[in-house]
């Protein structure tokens, strides 16, 4: 009796995904059917004249998330080394939940903050940075007032920045006592502990956090609709504005012109599921070459 | 034995173990790169706290003043003025529906996969992998699935709309939180029923669920924390309701707090931009607490169990 | 001096509170020397490696280990035996500051090493662990190659000049070399217990240490990897001083020079390791002048 309803929960989780699946390839099915997979390489969106394309989309949210893990990868396992292996213990049970309340704080208020503090500010940080890396395509000119997928890239960052370094952590932490003891033992400082030992030994569960992490910003909405612009263009600057799939659902679905409009934003939805999926089971297959499903759980992670 | 003719190995290398214990070799320069790693690392735990302080401190400093007792006890008065009591209001009976869907799939769920299912068993993998999906969702994408589920049907937005969207949410969250501390429940427990020949589910019931509920629950507080801020979902479900009234009607519209920031941040009016930054700061302030409560007690009743 | 004598050979324990560094050096005049261990007649003098002083470890509140004095002399094989709980473990670990991170570590007395004080303000941990090796109970080769288990400190302590050849010549001498010659890139962890431990004695000697400290080595082997080990113990001591701790009284009877037992305090409230007697070996296995070593060393207990 009581096996018959913990299965039928299970069965509820598995048939949930699938009708998900389901239901949004068929409420986008007017916008796949008129623009087929070319949408995903077509970069209007003019939902006034029924064209719709999500190449500049998917170009933004690339862009943006490739940011955030640019920024909050080396970061992260920074952190996550310094909780594991320098700290004190005591400095890591006060440090390490104060860095995890990074992923406790809302969406809506990473957005809000976005908005108000962050964009100022990278509005005054872009002029400086275009002089100084202008040569680089991806400091072109920048825009006029902060909104920008820099911006979005960094609030990802701050965004993603918890789960990787919380999991780098964890994992740090699972490498045998007897092996750091043992290079130490051998006249080791500690970083080449870490670099030899430590980091080869442990660079697949970290590999599965990053992509965790990238799973995240790929997928968030919110927070990158307030400081990105909602613009469709194609910019080779991170300093002009953009648009990611998530974003622009956010943005639009509620002023939505016409089924087309809405279908469209189905059809958005359907390929972050699918990104999502993929990133989902991309970082369990790196990490089940060890048992870092512990480590995943993480509860707000 | 000179010193010279221990060395067989060759010349690098070579030390004076009479030598005071002072770096010897490159290890000064190997301490300069070990030194240097360790101020990077610091500086970057340093830089992810003060991140939080940052955005904690600018939420404060431009919510505190809003918040009143009347702020969380009226309702509002027009545009700008009163409080956001409907919006609590709002956001406890959404994400409170959720739970109550969410609780028992998350906690059978769990109980499945830690009590029934073999360690080796193709179908727990398959669910554990599912959980991990439904984990990994991007939630605007939870709420266009409810969309078009529930709101097409209906046509109209719904509370309950919401609800059952953060409780997809939430779902994966607390059959996570029941695994782990259904996994640290001692065998030894499950064994000395299994040899007074109780049924397995009512050792489930009378033996292993107890053990496990402080966990649970703090697991479940953690998930309620979690669905309270998200925003995407209501977006999409439950975006148009009455500004101004308290509603209990959960097949309409309910206003939430996440929609009143949502909505009031563009507004060219000062004093809605405050009342967005004070229900901001309270809706962080309450999703800070849960969080480290739920923590503090996390700790504690792990402590106990692995005792 | 008398062979079983409580603290080592006479130097008498009644040093001060630690203080500052003083520097001895290796010909510090001593009034006795270690009686030899190859059948009578005067030893001459050995370099003192090792000077301890009242050593007393503490975990936090907890004692792990007080009152301890000895010398470990320069290519000797010194053994530490005594039932479990008695702090040998403690004591080995202390040798190379393995135990500094252990929270709530605290070491009282001194330990000079060649005159150097070796939990001194000037003593750098990293330099200390490069002088002196340890190989632990349980083998914990890296999840590396073989060849990249034995390169591997070599290359961080900048000795890279003719590394096969050190690599080579480590394996050999820890008599492993004609069993892995062929498979010097297969992962490490596909070696046997014994090999493993034979492994990490090779990795330690490849940076050519002063000393090699084993703890327990051969606790989690079996009779003929053991076997093994201890043949090794007979060469490597002709170019380390190593110190062995070992429960396993006949391995420390076949390889041991001088031998140090060591056994639980309780005589007061609290109880702690200690060391009880130490001398030439022979001396603690056949004429112990402590009835505790007597037993012990006759299986009446431990």
């Amino acid at each position: 009796m009581l096996f018959a309803l913990c299965a039928l929960a299970g069965l509820l989780v598995v048939v949930t995904l699938f009708d998900l699946l389901y239901q949004l390839a068929g409420d986008a099915t007017p916008a796949i059917s008129r623009f087929g997979l070319g949408f995903l390489g077509h970069t209007t969106w003019k939902p006034g004249f029924n064209i719709e394309g999500a190449g500049a989309l998917i170009y933004g949210t690339a862009v943006s998330s490739a940011l955030a893990l640019v920024l909050a990868t080396p970061l992260g396992i920074a952190i996550g080394l310094y909780l594991s292996m320098v700290a004190s213990p005591r400095v890591r049970a006060t440090v390490g939940p104060l860095v995890e309340m990074l992923a406790a704080v809302p969406s809506i208020i990473y957005g809000f903050w976005g908005l108000v503090v962050l964009v100022p500010f990278v509005d005054h940080l872009e002029p400086g940075l275009h002089d100084a890396l202008g040569f680089i395509p991806l400091f072109g000119a920048p825009s006029t007032i902060g909104i920008s997928v820099l911006s979005a890239g960094i609030v990802l960052t701050v965004m993603i920045l918890p789960i990787i370094s919380a999991l780098s952590r964890d994992l740090f932490l699972t490498v045998p006592e007897e092996l750091k003891d043992g290079a130490a033992a051998l006249g080791a400082t500690r970083w080449e502990i870490i670099r030899g030992i430590v980091l080869p030994s442990t660079a697949s569960g970290v590999g599965a956090a990053v992509v965790l992490g990238l799973g995240r910003a790929l997928g968030e909405a919110i927070a990158v609709s307030f400081v990105i612009g909602d613009v469709n263009a194609i910019h080779l600057s991170v300093l002009q504005p953009g648009s990611t799939l998530a974003e622009r659902i956010a943005n639009q679905f509620q002023g939505a012109l016409n089924n087309l409009h809405v279908a469209a934003m189905f059809y958005c939805g359907l390929i972050l599921v699918v990104i999502g999926m993929l990133t989902s089971i991309a970082a369990r297959a790196i990490a089940s070459r060890f048992d870092v499903n512990r480590t995943l759980g993480g509860g707000v992670l | 034995m000179s010193i010279a003719s221990r060395l067989v190995l060759g010349e690098s290398g070579r030390f004076d173990p009479t030598a005071p214990l002072t770096p010897s070799g490159n290890l000064r320069r190997r301490t300069v790169v070990d030194r240097t790693v360790r101020v990077i690392a610091t500086a970057a735990a340093l830089a992810a706290v003060a991140m939080l302080v940052i955005v904690v401190y600018g939420v404060f400093v431009r919510g505190v003043s809003s918040l009143s007792l009347a702020f969380a006890f009226q309702t509002p008065q027009g545009l700008a003025g009163g409080g956001i009591f409907n919006y609590l209001v709002g956001t406890l009976e959404v994400v409170a529906l959720g739970a109550t869907i969410a609780l028992p799939i998350g906690v059978l769920t769990g109980l499945y996969l830690t009590e029934f299912a073999g360690p080796r068993s193709r179908v727990a993998g398959s669910l554990k992998l599912a959980l991990d999906v439904m984990q990994g969702l991007p939630t605007i994408v939870v709420g266009l699935f409810i969309y078009g589920l529930i709101v097409i049907p209906q046509h109209v937005q719904s509370g309950l709309a919401a609800s059952i969207a953060l409780a997809i949410v939430m779902v994966p969250l607390m059959a996570r939180a029941s695994q782990e501390v259904l996994l640290l429940v001692p065998n030894s427990l499950r064994e000395a029923a299994d040899a007074l020949g109780v049924n397995r589910w009512r050792t489930v019931l009378t033996v292993i669920l107890p053990s496990a509920v402080g966990g649970i629950a703090t697991g479940a507080i953690l998930a309620i924390a979690r669905a309270a801020g998200e925003t995407a979902p209501v977006l999409i479900l439950d975006s148009i309701y009455n500004p101004n009234q308290t509603t209990f009607d959960i097949f309409h519209g309910v206003p939430t707090v996440p929609m009143l920031i949502f909505t009031s941040v563009e507004l060219p009016i000062p004093e809605a931009v405050a009342r967005a930054w004070g229900a901001a700061l309270l809706l962080m302030l309450m999703i800070l607490i849960a969080n480290i409560g739920a923590r503090v007690w996390l700790a504690r009743t792990r402590a106990k169990m692995a005792r | 001096m008398t062979a079983g004598d409580r603290t080592g050979d006479g130097v008498p324990s009644d040093h001060g509170p630690p203080g500052r560094v003083r520097l001895r050096t290796e010909s510090t005049p001593r009034s006795a020397t270690p009686p030899s261990i190859n059948g009578g007649g005067p030893e001459p003098t050995r370099a003192v490696v090792f000077d301890i002083r009242d050593m007393a470890v503490y975990y936090g509140q907890n004692c792990a280990l007080a009152d301890t004095s000895l010398k470990v002399y320069r290519n000797l094989v010194t053994a530490v035996i005594g039932p479990s709980g008695c702090g040998k473990s403690t004591f080995i670990r202390s040798l190379n500051r393995m135990n500094d991170a252990i929270l709530g570590f605290r070491l009282e007395g001194r330990v000079l090493y060649h005159g150097h004080d070796l939990y001194g303000s000037g003593a750098n941990r990293v330099e200390v662990r490069r002088r002196i090796g340890m190989v632990f109970q349980k083998p914990n080769p890296f999840p590396k190659s073989i060849y990249d288990n034995v390169a591997w400190a070599p290359r961080n302590l900048g000795m890279k000049h003719r590394l096969d050849e050190r690599v080579e010549q480590a394996l050999r001498q820890a008599a492993l070399w004609e069993e892995v010659k062929d498979r010097l890139r297969d992962s490490a962890l596909g070696l046997s217990g014994g090999q493993q431990q034979r492994l990490c004695i090779a990795r330690a000697i490849a940076i050519e240490p002063d000393v090699l400290l084993l703890d327990e080595p051969a606790s989690a082997l079996d009779p003929v990897a053991t076997a093994s080990i201890e043949d090794l113990m007979h060469d490597l001591k002709h170019r380390f001083t190593i110190v062995i701790v070992t429960h396993n009284m006949q391995q420390a009877a076949r390889v041991a020079d001088r031998t140090a037992f060591f056994s639980l305090d309780i005589t007061g409230p609290a109880r702690f390791g200690t060391l009880i007697e130490y001398g030439d070996t022979e001396t603690i296995f056949r004429g112990a002048s402590d009835s505790r070593t007597r037993d012990y060393v006759a299986g009446r207990f431990g």
